[in-house]
């Protein structure tokens, strides 16, 4: 179990410096990084590559946003399999639905509570 | 000399005189804070395992991101995110907190301008392509899969 | 003269005032404001309301540093940063005064007080105010990104401040003179770098410098100091190697407001911007060394780059614009 976390921790570490990487060599800002890093995952999940590396990385490759990608390209194809084309359009979003949905919530009901600041 | 030479002259001028900071402590700062936050997925996903044995290895992940998600959105309503934004760069863009504080961070910005046209319009100023991307992405990766297995 | 014009009546700062947020309070030019807010956003509930508040702090303030009363002021010429320079126009209606919107950007101190010594000068109008100034959060949110967004800040990047300046102008009672004004053109050398406003800005403030001083056949040396408004440390390093391709050494008379307008751990890489910043260095720190005869003769010229996020989203490259006053201590003739 130990090795997990250290897998996930040195892998997840050099995705997110890859990130860095990119913001200080192409000035990119966080959209261009984020909508970067998803089609990275959904390649990865494409071509099959994604499973192999998340089969010892877990959290690593799971957290960063490729993740996500890969869940988005992974429930489209399983979705395929499952009930034909229809499949491409509803596996996607399938996967993600959780995260997305937390992520607009939580949004939502901290926009209520919470102001933004000056710093 | 044209306006074009002129003006390529004097972007390559100002590229030559920009302060240039050693990339090293801000690779270092995205590497160790990257780390930390997947590190963090980790053991989260480990817990719910451990305290719920009976749960599928799919819905402990599910858990563990919204629960990452929650604590980003909560850290940008109390303004803690942007700082560690600020020090750690893309060690807290590229992962899902990241995507959760870009869609926060708007929400909480334009609630001025009201609840539909501030937060839920605003919401997806940043986040809006990653979703859209990814979709248009995941649909065409499918339709392909379904063509390979017509044959 | 191609583009430089002398007021032979000699109008008059009578009444100048300047308001900052905190942190802009905490700069080397603190203790020349005359308000330094405790909270920037001034009680009110958006910061763009507070900013209107500031520049009505403003404007009073400097018309009661004048000894008059807002009746007694035939025009206001205002401009800000937001769209269709809100801060002004409500500050307007709110002030009951006939009002000019200006917008020059950053340049818009300078647009102000040229437009409204011509005005003044030509004893169209007896008083008139001149203001502008700019919040940091509320141009965050509609050139940038939103406050909590977790982002880094490149190192050619600008700190828009909060701060507002106002001067009362008038032919009748004392203060500094407003003896020539030069009006810049716009100048853009291809800087498609919104983090690079600096850069953008800096050959629009060569061309009207060097303008100026082919115009009036003066030096650099007959001012005993030249200032730009937001160039920040590298458009001031620009402007000063630009002009030199000119054959005009600016030397050590030469600052740049934005450049010195924080400290260097106050952390806004290459300075402040906005148009704030001259604004308020004005209003309080260079009227306060003309009033006490520490400068004779000042060039003030504000610098703006006329950027929007439609046009730079649309690949169009940031042109800039500078005007150039000379402003000199009063009680000469």
């Amino acid at each position: 179990m130990g090795i997990d976390f250290l897998w996930a921790f040195l892998i997840g570490g050099a995705i997110c410096m890859l990130g860095q990487v990119l913001i200080i060599t192409t000035k990119i800002t966080s959209a261009r990084i984020l909508v970067t890093f998803v089609l990275i995952g959904v390649v990865l999940q494409a071509f099959g590559l994604f499973e192999p590396i998340s089969g010892f990385a877990k959290a690593g490759v799971n957290v960063p946003i490729i993740g996500f990608g890969a869940s988005l390209a992974k429930g489209a194809m399983g979705a395929v399999k499952s009930v034909g084309l229809l499949g491409a359009f509803t596996g996607g979003l399938q996967a993600t639905a959780g995260g997305i949905a937390a992520a607009v919530g939580f949004a939502f009901l901290f926009s209520l509570i919470f102001k933004s600041r000056t710093k | 000399m044209n306006n074009n030479q002129r003006n390529e002259a004097y972007n390559q001028y100002v590229e030559a005189r920009i302060p240039r900071t050693k990339p090293w402590p801000s690779l270092f700062n995205s590497f160790w804070v990257g780390g930390v936050i997947c590190l963090l997925g980790q053991a989260i996903d480990t817990l719910i395992l451990y305290w719920f044995p009976s749960i599928s290895e799919q819905n402990a992940w599910a858990w563990t991101l919204i629960v990452l998600i929650f604590l980003a959105s909560f850290l940008t309503g109390v303004g803690v995110y942007d700082k560690i934004g600020k020090f750690a760069g893309g060690g807290s863009i590229v992962p899902i907190t990241g995507f959760s504080n870009s869609i926060s961070s708007p929400a909480i910005e334009f609630k001025h301008e009201g609840i539909i046209y501030g937060t839920c319009v605003k919401m997806f100023t940043i986040a809006g392509p990653v979703i859209v991307v990814g979709v248009v992405a995941s649909v065409v990766v499918g339709i392909i899969y379904w063509i390979i297995g017509l044959f | 003269m191609k583009q430089t014009i002398e007021f032979r009546n000699r109008p008059k700062i009578i009444g100048s005032y300047s308001i900052v947020g905190p942190k802009e309070g905490q700069g080397p030019f603190g203790e020349y404001f005359d308000y330094v807010m405790k909270d920037d956003s001034f009680g009110e509930k958006t910061y763009e309301l507070a900013e209107r508040k500031m520049f009505e702090h403003a404007i009073t303030g400097a018309i009661e540093k004048a000894g008059l009363n807002t009746g007694d002021i035939n025009l206001m010429l205002a401009g800000d940063l937001l769209n269709q320079i809100i801060s002004s126009s409500y500050t307007a209606r709110d002030m009951n005064i006939p009002y000019l919107g200006l917008f020059g950007a950053c340049s818009t101190m300078a647009e102000t007080l040229a437009v409204g010594a011509t005005l003044v000068n030509g004893k169209h109008f007896r008083n008139v105010i001149c203001a502008t100034g700019s919040h940091f959060s509320t141009a965050e949110r509609q050139f940038r990104f939103p406050l909590e967004l977790g982002n880094q800040r490149v190192p050619t990047s600008q700190w828009t401040v909060t701060a507002a300046g106002a001067s009362v102008l008038s032919l009748e009672g004392e203060g500094p003179e407003i003896t020539m004004a030069t009006f810049g053109k716009v100048v853009d050398f291809g800087i498609v770098d919104v983090n690079n406003m600096g850069a953008a800005m800096a050959p629009s403030a060569a061309s009207v410098i060097h303008t100026h001083f082919e115009d009036t056949g003066r030096k650099p040396t007959d001012y005993d100091l030249i200032v730009t408004g937001d160039l920040g440390k590298l458009g001031a390093e620009i402007l000063v190697d630009l002009l030199e391709d000119k054959g005009i050494k600016l030397g050590p008379s030469y600052s740049d407001c934005g450049h010195s307008y924080f400290t260097r751990n106050q952390d806004t890489m290459c300075g402040a911007s906005g148009c704030g910043v001259s604004a308020s260095v004005l209003n309080s720190y260079i009227v306060k060394k003309l009033n006490k005869g520490e400068y004779k003769r000042v060039l003030f010229v504000p610098t703006g780059a006329l950027m929007s996020t439609t046009a730079s989203q649309q690949g169009e490259s940031i042109p800039g614009v500078s005007h150039a006053i000379v402003i000199e201590a009063g009680g000469r003739k």
